[in-house]
């Protein structure tokens, strides 16, 4: 009884993890993807990231939230268009990201 | 009970995000509309040209074959490049398309005016050598925008150029085939084969 307890609570643990890390693969891939672009639609990233429209907009949301990235709404004709845009803070945070990755791989490889 | 599997190390964690992200830049700003087929075409049509030149008993007959290919080819390319622009969702003028574009244009201009100079200047030797150096500079120039097999393309072609512009000038029809004809055909298969046509 208490193994299967355990064994349940090690499952939702990985499950978690899981989540975790493809949400912060969808918020890497915004962040790399503007990296490269003045702006981008909704939709040009949706199609991107192979990723839902709700997925796409909690992310996106998280990623203004934190100031790294900008979103503009607009009508192009009556159709609603929304752009994101990275900020200076969101391309400094990425860099940041590299060289961290960078660092840990020098270092497992010395290692 | 659920099978354990041991944590991936941190190194390779490092290494495939710092992958996704290469992968998610290359394909949020790449121009992907080189058509592969069309230049397998303009490489066909280009060896004709080559073979139609050798036969020209006048530098100027020459010259018209070769204007006469780059007219063809043009029309082949450009034809390609639309439809498979549109059949990619990839927009011509605008983000990469345009930046490939108007990178790829200045070498092709430089090229356009050293040919009327260096005909007039009785240098038309000079020509084949200029023509595969240029056009391989718009490629690698412009390929800075799109995916990673069109610059190492112009490399090849600037590779041939210089081979041309400094070797015997009986040389140059030929390395024009090799090069307008055998590297279009070559690298337009694999573009055509990994990029969607």
């Amino acid at each position: 009884m208490a193994r299967q307890g355990a064994a349940r609570k090690t499952e939702a643990a990985e499950r978690d993890v899981a989540r975790e890390r493809s949400a912060a693969g969808v918020r890497l891939g915004i962040v790399s993807a503007l990296a490269v672009n003045d702006s981008l639609s909704f939709n040009q990233l949706k199609a991107l990231l192979k990723t839902t429209d709700g997925n796409l907009s909690v992310h996106a949301r998280r990623l203004e939230e934190a100031s790294y990235v900008t979103c503009t709404k607009s009508f192009e004709g009556r159709i609603p268009k929304t752009e994101y845009r990275l900020t200076g803070a969101g391309r400094r945070a990425l860099e940041h990201y590299l060289d961290h990755m960078e660092a840990l791989i020098r270092v497992t490889r010395q290692g | 009970m659920p099978s354990m599997t041991a944590p991936r190390p941190l190194h390779d964690r490092a290494l495939d995000n710092l992958r996704y992200i290469r992968q998610t830049m290359e394909r949020a700003g790449s121009f992907t509309a080189v058509p592969g087929w069309g230049q397998v075409a303009v490489g066909a049509t280009a060896l004709v040209a080559a073979l139609l030149a050798a036969r020209q008993p006048t530098p100027e007959l020459w010259l018209a074959t070769w204007l006469g290919e780059a007219v063809v080819a043009l029309g082949i390319g450009g034809a390609t490049m639309v439809r498979k622009a549109f059949a990619v969702n990839d927009p011509l003028l605008s983000g990469p398309g345009r930046r490939a574009g108007l990178s790829f244009l200045p070498p092709m201009v430089v090229g356009g005016l050293l040919t009327v100079a260096l005909f007039r200047a009785g240098l038309w030797h000079a020509l084949p050598g200029t023509w595969l150096l240029l056009y391989g500079t718009g490629f690698v120039t412009g390929g800075a925008f799109s995916v990673r097999i069109v610059p190492v393309m112009g490399v090849c072609f600037m590779t041939v150029g210089a081979v041309a512009l400094l070797g015997p000038a009986a040389w140059g029809n030929w390395l024009m085939a090799a090069g307008f004809g055998g590297l279009h055909i070559v690298f337009g298969t694999i573009i055509a084969r990994r990029y969607g046509g």
